[in-house]
């Protein structure tokens, strides 16, 4: 079984983000870049499949600028065989990424593709699912298990009742929730040997995909902060604020 | 032209949140909103819905294929009915986030997540990085497709509303997907989404059975009880009761957050709340800065004193 991982590169996740100061986008300048953790759990996952035998190959794919070839190299570090990456400076929205996919996948036809549910960056949670409608494929999204057997996988959910669990027909899409697994650190063996795993780059434009943006971002501004309120000595006094300043008790 | 409105239920019963997407439907204004129910056996979900405040029609598509809402086979109904209209709508709760952007993607359309506000008909206000940043983005889309952040819109009126109902007969049927079980948490506390005061346990907490002190107090102020990811990730509780960017974002007229440090994570989903009260033996957590009253203390006896007081 073939496996495809999609992993984008995004601000790491311990950076606290500033707009710029005319407002039309986030400041990511100087800023420190990492796989998006709900890829890297796709990439673990993947691994897992294959350390059990269910998977005998593993592609990870990112698509981004030149410098998204670093995560490319993470993926290859913790486990991927090779790598393929879409270079472009666009801004990708969901779709793009979506339709790009597809047109990867009609090249290497995967069995089984595992990606990140959101990126921590825009937030969306659409590829996925965009890429289901696209290829036709059923769509596991947020797991939180993922078991293949007999030409399907059983993939249980989260959702906001708990858990939910379904079986899908191979090909399937995917997408990791954050229980799904820990992932490992790369050794210092296995990230020097990633450098040698082979690594293909392509273009949207090459694969007949447009970058051409439907949802054009207009500012970017700071949520209205909320302003730190007061120390109660006691239980008394918590009470007492609430029962006769805040009233909601 | 028209806006429609995706119902958020069980088969038996209306959620809330479809309440507050038809409100954020009202916002962006401009034509009739209808509702579109999805499901098998759901007719007296259809009723419910043309109760609702605002609704000019609600069509029913009551067949087997939908019984469990499977993305696969709701996405090609939705994508089948959404040419005739200006606008798509869904709650941002795992069903909508789930089926919304497969939907959009047969219509080809960049859809828009969890917007917290509406600017005018194709302008819209959502959080980015993890709440961090609100971003204003425009679609340029004939069609806006759109999973709507619950939280930022008062709901409207279950009641009072007499809509059309309607039945849609067409079944889509992906044959690639199979529903297998569930396990849903029973709980006859209020749903974190909608209940009126929320306790919230952390990493403090030590362990799961430590809860049983949060449930007694939620008890008495009538109260959901919610969790920290670093709460659900040790298996102190399931994973429906995280509170927090990737669990369920809250906004109750009071929030107590117990032995939580208040990671970005966890504030971007309960920072809008009315009131909050921090109570953490640290007093650098991070928590204290967004919280109305915090109290520097052990929990495992502010806790009890509290319960006893309130």
């Amino acid at each position: 079984m073939k496996i495809l991982v999609a992993v984008k590169r995004v601000i790491d996740y311990n950076v606290k983000v500033r707009p710029k100061a005319d407002g039309s986008d986030v400041d990511l300048a100087n800023v420190k870049m990492a796989i998006n953790p709900f890829c890297e759990i796709a990439v673990e996952e993947a691994v897992r499949l294959k350390e059990a035998g269910t998977a005998t190959e593993i592609v990870a794919v990112s698509i981004g600028p030149k410098q998204a070839q670093e995560q490319i190299r993470t993926a290859l570090a913790l486990g991927a065989d090779r790598g393929i990456h879409v270079e472009t400076d666009a801004r990708m929205e969901p779709l793009a990424v979506a339709k790009t996919l597809k047109a990867l996948i009609e090249k290497e036809s995967p069995d089984l593709i595992i990606m990140g549910k959101q990126s921590i960056d825009a937030d969306n949670n659409q590829t996925g699912q965009m890429l289901g409608a696209l290829t036709a494929m059923p769509q596991g999204t947020f797991a939180s298990e993922v078991k293949v057997a007999d030409g399907k996988v059983a993939v249980t959910r989260e959702v906001d009742g708990g858990l939910q669990t379904v079986e899908l027909n191979l090909p399937a899409i995917v997408t990791t929730d954050l229980r799904l697994n820990e992932p490992r650190y790369a050794s210092l063996p296995n990230i020097m040997k990633a450098k040698k795993k082979p690594l293909d780059t392509t273009t949207p434009d090459e694969l007949g995909v447009s970058t051409e943006a439907r949802v054009n971002l207009l500012k970017v501004e700071l949520p209205p902060e909320r302003q730190a309120g007061i120390k109660v000595p006691d239980v008394d006094t918590l009470v007492d604020k609430l029962k006769n300043e805040a009233k909601v008790i | 032209m028209s806006i429609l409105v995706i119902a958020e239920h069980d088969n038996s019963s209306l959620k809330g949140a479809t309440l507050n997407t038809i409100a954020a439907a009202q916002a962006i204004g401009g034509g009739d909103i209808e509702v579109l129910v999805a499901g098998s056996g759901c007719a007296s979900v259809g009723e419910e819905a043309a109760k609702a405040a605002g609704v000019s029609k609600v069509l029913v598509a009551d067949n087997a294929a939908y019984e469990h809402q499977l993305a696969e086979n709701v996405a090609q109904l939705v994508a089948e009915i959404g040419g005739n209209y200006t606008h798509i709508l869904a709650p941002a709760t795992t069903s909508g986030k789930n089926m919304l952007p497969r939907a959009a993607a047969l219509l080809d359309v960049q859809a828009i997540s969890d917007i917290s506000g509406v600017e005018s008909a194709d302008t819209f206000k959502r959080p980015i990085y993890a709440g961090n940043v609100i971003a204003t983005v425009q679609s340029s889309d004939p069609i806006k497709v759109i999973t709507v952040r619950t939280t930022a819109f008062d709901p409207v009126a279950a009641e009072g509303g007499s809509a059309s109902v309607e039945t849609l007969g067409s079944a889509h049927d992906a044959g690639v997907s199979k529903f297998v079980g569930e396990e849903l948490a029973e709980s006859e506390r209020p749903e974190l989404t909608s209940a009126r005061v929320i306790v919230s346990g952390g990493r403090g907490m030590q362990n799961g059975d430590n809860f049983e002190m949060l449930y007694k107090l939620a008890d008495k102020l009538n109260a959901g009880v919610g969790a920290s990811r670093a709460a659900v990730d040790a298996g102190f509780v399931p994973n429906d009761m995280q509170v927090g960017q990737t669990g369920k974002i809250v906004a109750p007229e009071l929030y107590i957050a117990v032995g939580i440090s208040g990671a970005i994570q966890h504030l971007a989903g309960m920072k809008d709340s009315k009131v909050i009260v921090a109570i953490n033996k640290d007093e650098e957590a991070p928590i204290f800065q967004v919280a109305d009253y915090g109290l520097v203390g052990d929990l495992f006896e502010v806790i009890p004193a509290l319960t006893e007081k309130v």
